[in-house]
């Protein structure tokens, strides 16, 4: 890590709580996490552990009950509506579970609509299929496609518009384990490649080998793993 | 639009079914226009294409077949043609009988007595305009019936023999019977009771002293103003314009008033029908919107994108089903009074499109709700 290098992501003492009364619980207790460009970091951990969480609050999603997020150097809380969303669109590229791709577009489709909605006419579509592998699926729609090359084209899209953090929600959670493998060391490259910070949530404790760092939360707190390889 | 065009080609299927019920609401508009038209023309088309301003029926009568039911006298024609404004005033008779012609085809025939060389005399297609006592210029729509140049119409219990001399140019029918034209001292003859069995002759117009008609026709001056309130309360008439005139005509109001109330029904059906087919279109891709959402498309682009789409649907499918309508009109058997109006067409399939975009406009705005953190796992 480049000590003179800024980081991509910066979360400082995040707080967030969910739900009403009784039933409110604190999704995020007290998250601290730094992320630097170029670094694939997997968070792990059971079901409601607060994992989406932290991508939503990473992501813009969703606004914090205390504490800070700074993504490339903004904090997101300074942002108003408008410009959050285009903060999104410029800054952070999400890649979903099983791909979310929009089923009536092809693959180079996918790549050209999110351009277009960050105002870029021109896209290098073929040059990011090349990236990902899957250059000779240009043409095909999500349903034409097989899990993982669902997840390449996520990938690509993820990418379009050169975002300094991307966000992968159990991008393998739809895949079997070779296909898996393949799709978290992709992003592994592309991290390298594009200079860009991973965080990624799994559940997929096989594919960590992958990951520059392990990260697990539990119960709303972030931690190195008790028991990680 | 990308995504819109996309989205339509893509599934076409679906469109293609909302499209269909879209055209075929659109040919049901085209047909009912039609037949709107059709039945105004076959009420009022005799009307219609006179140059009166207005007609003045005696005090009190009405509105109902005024026409035939109005009597005015000589005293009230004067007052009218002493006016200030009218550049001319003359009287008309009207009353629908039953005749023969004289190969036994029955006939009905709305007689309309007018002043010969007056500005009621209708402009004619073929042969002589009126001015014979015992000649008639009919509807050309006659023409349908065998009736031609010289055929002897004689009128059912009086006798009374016309000859038709004359066709108009054009349709002229009221209250879906034709026209037939006479000088107005022939009608008035008739009216008084005094033709005999036979050709109505000059000699015995001579003899009658009968100074009624019907109505007053009114023609105005250009750009004069008629101070109408004082004339009629003078010469003791009700007035009306041409266009009110028309609901003095036979069956005329109850006509129009269904028609329209058809289709300010169809408008409504199209609204709400649009309306439901993309609200069910709009939940169904939520998580796709809340995916664009998420990615950082806006809202606005995305509500824009989906009334792109409603737009193309509608006036594709609208224009679809227009062009269908007319072909299908232009079918129509003679029997029926059926006329394609541009006007009518052109405003019928404008507010097609237009109540179908304020249905889709209200189903589309939910995207203004969509949360994108939605497009998470689920979990959350």
């Amino acid at each position: 890590m480049n000590i003179n290098e800024a980081p991509a992501l910066e979360i400082v003492d995040a707080v967030l709580e969910l739900g009403d009364g009784d039933s409110r619980v604190r999704a995020l207790d007290s998250v601290s996490l730094t992320v630097m460009p170029r670094e694939l970091v997997a968070v792990v951990g059971p079901s409601g552990a607060g994992k989406s969480s932290l991508l939503a609050a990473a992501g813009a999603l969703t606004r914090l009950d205390s504490g800070v997020v700074r993504v490339h150097g903004t904090d997101l809380a300074t942002l108003s509506r408008r410009a959050t969303t285009r903060f999104r669109l410029e800054n952070i590229g999400f890649v979903f579970q099983s791909g979310n791709l929009l089923p009536s577009l092809t693959a180079a489709d996918q790549l050209r609509l999110a351009g277009r909605l960050a105002g870029r006419r021109r896209v290098d579509v073929d040059g990011l299929l090349q990236s990902v592998g899957i250059a000779h699926r240009a043409s095909h729609r999500p349903g034409q496609l097989s899990g993982g090359e669902r997840q390449r084209v996520g990938i690509a899209r993820a990418l379009v518009n050169e975002p300094t953090l991307v966000l992968a929600d159990e991008p393998t959670a739809a895949l079997d384990r070779r296909r898996s493998h393949e799709v978290v060391e992709l992003l592994a490259e592309r991290a390298h490649e594009a200079q860009v910070a991973v965080v990624m949530v799994t559940h997929d404790h096989d594919v960590l080998e992958h990951c520059d760092r392990v990260l697990e939360m539990v119960d709303g707190r972030l931690g190195e793993p008790a028991l990680v390889h | 639009m990308f995504l819109a065009l996309r989205e339509l080609r893509f599934a076409r299927g679906r469109f293609a079914l909302m499209g269909t019920v879209i055209a075929l609401i659109s040919v049901l508009v085209v047909l009912l226009s039609g037949l709107s038209s059709g039945l105004v023309n076959d009420g009022v088309s005799g009307l219609k294409s006179m140059r009166a301003t207005a007609f003045a029926f005696n005090e009190g009568t009405m509105t109902d077949n005024a026409f035939s039911r109005s009597v005015i006298d000589d005293d009230q024609l004067g007052a009218w043609q002493d006016a200030e404004g009218v550049a001319s005033a003359e009287p008309m008779g009207v009353n629908i009988v039953n005749g023969v012609t004289d190969d036994d085809t029955q006939i009905d025939l709305t007689l309309f007595g007018v002043e010969p060389d007056g500005f009621l005399s209708p402009a004619i297609s073929d042969g002589d305009g009126v001015g014979r006592v015992d000649g008639i210029v009919v509807s050309e729509t006659l023409r349908g019936n065998g009736v031609e140049l010289g055929t002897v119409i004689t009128l059912d219990r009086t006798e009374v023999e016309l000859t038709v001399v004359g066709f108009t140019q054009g349709q002229a029918t009221f209250g879906h019977v034709d026209v037939a034209y006479l000088p107005v001292d022939t009608w008035r003859l008739m009216a008084a009771g005094l033709a005999e069995p036979g050709a109505p002759s000059e000699d015995r117009i001579a003899e009658m002293d009968f100074p009624y008609a019907s109505v007053v026709a009114i023609l105005a001056e250009d750009d004069a103003e008629v101070d109408v309130e004082a004339m009629d309360a003078a010469a003791e008439t009700t007035t009306m314009t041409l266009t009110e005139a028309f609901n003095a005509s036979p069956g005329y109001e109850a006509e129009t008033l269904t028609l329209s109330m058809i289709q300010v029904f169809l408008y409504v059906i199209c609204a709400l029908v649009v309306g439901a087919f993309f609200m069910v279109w709009t939940i169904q891709r939520a998580h796709d919107l809340a995916v664009l959402r998420a990615t950082g498309a806006s809202s606005a682009y995305l509500v824009r994108d989906s009334l792109a789409q409603a737009a193309i649907l509608l006036v594709g499918f609208t224009a679809l089903g227009v062009a269908a309508g007319v072909a299908m009109g232009a079918a129509m058997p003679d029997a029926m009074p059926f006329d394609l109006e541009f006007a009518p067409i052109l405003t019928a399939s404008v507010l097609t499109i237009v109540l179908g975009m304020i249905g889709a406009a209200v189903s589309v705005l939910r995207i203004t709700r969509i949360d994108p953190l939605r497009a998470l796992g689920g979990q959350r």
